[in-house]
């Protein structure tokens, strides 16, 4: 058995249909949509803003603070239920890792950014979904950045080495590997990168620079998005 | 070799390039990598010879020294009053500050300033932690009365404010209405209800369309055209 062909019958380093957003909360400060097929991020930014309790604060620098959901009525209810757990725990931790890399917040001691990444529907990848529309709102809430963070899943089924993994691929019956990895573009630093799965190192260092490639084209649309916002009508 | 990567007036997004070569100087809001400029906000770019500069477009209002803001008083202790500035960080406006009335050890301080209160205040001093301290003590410093508060983006106040005043006007002089603009985009107006409604509709106009040139123009024409429709009225 091997996997000849794409179940959505994608390239096998094609990325899903990507749509994406800005300002599309209006009371939020800052904004964004990311949508990877059939996963949907919605992001809201609030802040610079007051941070209490006390012992939160840091009095050298501002504080970021993600929250990732999965809305009740997400996914397919399978594998992973949608709500408060260990598992959106982690994620919120690992995304804030993964933006505080290019965030300065040096000008706002003692203040926190909230995040909140809201997922209305998944299909794999939420993570990266998430992290893409978090630096772009992050950018709309006109916070000092010095790039953005293009994020996508990369990763193995069976044989073949892939790009952009749905929830189909990822309950593959074989042995799959799921990478998930942030890149900050301009340098070409990686923020984020995780795996379940196995794979070898050949294989790893060869998902990586697709990875990275494709991030490159995310953060094009990144931005084209951002600019959107702004165009004459 | 050095080549501008953008014209005057674009919008830049985190991690757009700006330009390349060592012959250009990054100024606010912009930062060097390697050879290139790079931006690190959301905003316009303005090159000013060799300088490349950045207006921002968003993002919370940031305390300055000697800026003038209208706050509203959020709580009341025994020395002063503190005061929402609509930042990240609450101001403290002490009595000596407040008010030349000899005040008894002990009085209450409601009798001045309530809680809700809307006040003018020029901020004296920023400490390195954001700790602001307001005065009242000076011409134009007051609470004011009645009318209504609106906020904006407090980027767009210098757009609303315009040249040498401007912008605000032409705004007074065709609705009628008392403005006052404080740098913390919170506006304090007061005037007939139908003047009030549309001073913050044009408020609203300019806030919306500030990056768009021919500001001015556009705005003195919705204000004539808005004028004839309550006229017919």
């Amino acid at each position: 058995m091997s996997y000849k062909k794409r179940n959505d019958g994608r390239d096998f380093n094609e990325t899903r249909p990507i749509e994406a957003k800005v300002g599309v909360i209006k009371r939020a400060d800052g904004s964004a949509m990311f949508r990877i097929g059939n996963t949907v991020a919605y992001v809201a930014v609030y802040g610079p803003r007051e941070l209490y309790p006390k012992f939160l604060q840091n009095p050298e620098k501002g504080v970021l603070r993600v929250n990732y959901n999965m809305m009740p009525f997400s996914g397919s209810g399978e594998r992973v239920r949608p709500g408060p757990s260990r598992r959106s725990k982690e994620i919120s931790y690992v995304t804030e890792k993964a933006l505080l890399p290019v965030l300065n917040l040096a000008e706002w001691p003692n203040a926190v950014v909230d995040v909140f990444i809201e997922l209305p529907q998944t299909d794999a990848g939420t993570r990266c979904a998430g992290i893409c529309a978090a630096s772009m709102a992050l950018a709309d809430a006109g916070i000092e950045m010095k790039d953005m963070v293009a994020a996508i899943s990369v990763g193995r089924v069976d044989d073949k080495l892939v790009v952009d993994l749905n929830y189909e691929e990822e309950a593959y019956d074989g042995e799959v590997a799921d990478i998930p990895v942030a890149v900050i573009p301009s340098t070409g630093e990686v923020s984020l990168l995780q795996m379940d799965g196995e794979i070898s190192k050949e294989d790893l260092m060869k998902v990586l620079e697709l990875a990275k490639e494709t991030a490159v084209k995310i953060n094009e649309i990144q931005k084209e998005a951002l600019k959107k916002k702004f165009e004459v009508q | 070799m050095s080549e501008l990567k953008v014209k005057d007036k674009d919008i830049v997004v985190p991690g757009d390039i700006v330009a390349e070569g060592i012959d250009f100087l990054p100024s606010y809001g912009t930062y060097r990598l390697g050879d290139n400029i790079l931006a690190n906000r959301l905003g316009l770019i303005k090159i000013e010879g060799k300088v490349i500069k950045l207006i921002p477009l968003s993002g919370k209002y940031l305390p300055k020294k000697n800026d003038i803001i209208v706050g509203k008083v959020i709580d009341v202790n025994f020395s002063g009053w503190r005061v929402d500035t609509n930042s990240a960080y609450s101001a403290m406006l002490g009595l000596k500050d407040a008010t030349s009335d000899f005040v008894r050890r002990g009085a209450d301080l409601t009798k001045f300033y309530d809680i809700g209160d809307y006040m003018v205040a020029e901020i004296i001093n920023v400490t390195s932690q954001n700790l602001i301290d307001l005065t009242l003590k000076g011409p134009g410093l007051r609470k004011v009365r009645g009318g209504r508060i609106i906020t904006i983006n407090p980027n767009k106040v210098p757009r609303v404010i315009g040249k040498q005043g401007s912008m605000v006007t032409i705004i007074k002089q065709s609705t009628g209405c008392q403005i006052i603009v404080g740098q913390n985009g919170v506006i304090w107006l007061e005037g007939t209800p139908q003047g009030e409604i549309l001073a913050v509709r044009t408020i609203e106009k300019i806030e919306q369309e500030s990056h768009i040139s021919g500001l001015t123009e556009r705005v003195q024409k919705f204000l004539e055209e808005n004028k004839l429709e309550s006229k017919v009225n």
